[in-house]
């Protein structure tokens, strides 16, 4: 396994339609499963305020703010409209033997 | 009088908005009560259905009392309409402006949106402006120089108030900032509170406000009648009432810079016609505990949360029964406000149950 590919854990921690939290070298990262089973990778932090988005909503390919209800495609990291104005960083995941590996740095 | 009687700065560009990002209690971590992510994914689910049906229902009754109250105009008869047809318009408004704006009344954004931007002409909110200023009430609920959205300060602005059973204050500032905005400029607290980037949506919105004014004034020039207004602008005002009502319950008279929305907000049991109106919003604590939830899963989030916190109000007259007697007591004591009680085996609040700054 390549240094920066991360091992986030089991795959399926996450439910289908979901987001989970994960933390490396005390950064926040949100882990995402769609509902056909696709895996992605985001900053953990809200670009408006900060606040953990592994506690808010996924509805299709979008994250949505557990405080403001600000709106991201966590796909592209796509900031979705006010008061979700700036992009989110998205990061590679691929699953291997069951379990996400997500490539920072 | 108390001995510490001080009269604190609730503008956002003042020495209490220093004082508060100084306290921790700007942009802070809120307490949350226990519940399983599981049972907050289902209570979060989006759907159309609800919304739908309760918007139509709103619109219906608009377009009939609307539609009575111009075929009756010139008599007594019309009055009713008139005082139904402004509720609708003035009060209603005020929650379909706040469940669109968090996006969570409708599973489509597009209905979101278009409800928010309908809504807020009708209350007397300038679209862009108020999703901000909002996101800050959620940030820093009830936090001294950092919540744009305290409804009156310690000592209470009574005055205010009153004139505000007819949203005369309101009108008034908005009137203003309409030609503010108009001309290219914001309010410096305004400034704090919307990015650079959404400004020229905020001139652009206040410019079509104000042409849909001119043309309603110019109808009423034309046909020499009050009627246009009547039916588009006067309701903000004669039908602002309810809205206060409602708006009053929500967190005046508690504690202030608590990081506990159970203790700064109120949840009061109401019947079917006014939380058809309100749109739930009587779930107070539960809202702001869970923003994510759409109105209409409210009373199911109250049921599962409800041992972690403070006991409901049976009725919006026993929440009067606690605010009126509150103000009147912070006219003399602006340190004085309502303690909630949590319930035993409740989670306790990060700061206790006082104010973590007085």
């Amino acid at each position: 396994m390549s240094a920066n590919w991360i091992d986030a854990g089991l795959a399926d921690r996450i439910s289908p339609e979901d987001v989970a939290p994960f933390e490396h070298q005390g950064r926040q990262y949100a882990l995402y499963r769609t509902a056909d089973g696709r895996y992605f990778a985001t900053d953990g932090l809200c670009t408006h305020e900060q606040v953990e988005l592994a506690d808010g909503f996924v509805q299709g390919t979008i994250i949505e703010c557990p405080m403001h209800n600000g709106r991201f495609d966590f796909t592209t990291g796509e900031a979705k409209g006010a008061p979700a104005c700036v992009d989110l960083a998205t990061y590679p995941v691929k699953v291997e033997g069951g379990r996400l590996w997500v490539k920072l740095g | 009088m108390s001995a510490a009687f001080v009269t604190r700065d609730y503008s956002l560009v003042g020495p209490e908005a220093e004082k508060a990002v100084a306290a921790g209690l700007a942009s802070a971590k809120w307490y949350s009560p226990p519940i399983t992510r599981a049972e907050l994914k289902e209570l979060m689910r989006r759907e159309d259905r609800p919304a739908i049906r309760d918007t139509l229902i709103w619109f219906a009754a608009l377009i009939v009392s609307g539609g009575l109250g111009f075929w009756f105009w010139g008599g007594w008869a019309a009055v009713p309409f008139f005082l139904v047809y402004g509720v609708l318009y003035g009060s209603a408004s005020d929650s379909r402006w706040h469940e669109c704006g968090h996006r969570t009344a409708f599973k489509t954004k597009w209905m979101n949106d278009a409800v928010y931007e309908i809504a807020c002409f009708m209350v007397l909110r300038e679209p862009e402006i108020w999703r901000w200023s909002h996101t800050r009430h959620h940030t820093d609920t009830v936090i001294v120089g950092r919540d744009p959205e305290i409804i009156t300060p310690r000592p209470p602005d009574v005055l205010s108030l009153l004139l505000n059973v007819f949203s005369l204050k309101t009108a008034v500032i908005f009137v203003r900032g309409l030609f503010l905005h108009a001309a290219g400029r914001l309010r410096e607290e305004e400034a704090t509170f919307v990015p650079a980037s959404e400004r020229p949506k905020v001139y652009r919105t206040a410019r079509v406000y104000l042409a849909i004014y001119a043309l309603v004034i110019l109808a009423c020039v034309y046909f020499r009648s009050i009627l246009p207004a009547m039916l588009i602008g006067l309701p903000s005002l004669y039908g602002a009432w309810l809205q206060l009502y409602f708006g009053c319950t929500q967190h005046l008279g508690l504690a202030e810079d608590v990081l506990d929305h159970r203790l700064n907000s109120r949840t009061i049991y109401m019947n079917p016609i006014f939380r058809f109106l309100y749109w739930n919003m009587n779930y107070h604590v539960e809202h702001h505990l869970f923003p994510l939830i759409p109105y209409h899963a409210l009373p199911r989030l109250h049921q599962a949360i409800k041992a972690d916190c403070p006991e409901p109000y049976p009725s919006t007259i026993a929440a009067y029964r606690e605010i009126i007697p509150a103000l009147a007591r912070q006219l003399k004591d602006p340190s004085y406000y309502v303690k909630r009680e949590l319930p035993s085996g409740a989670r306790p609040a990060p700061f206790g149950a006082a104010p973590a700054r007085t």
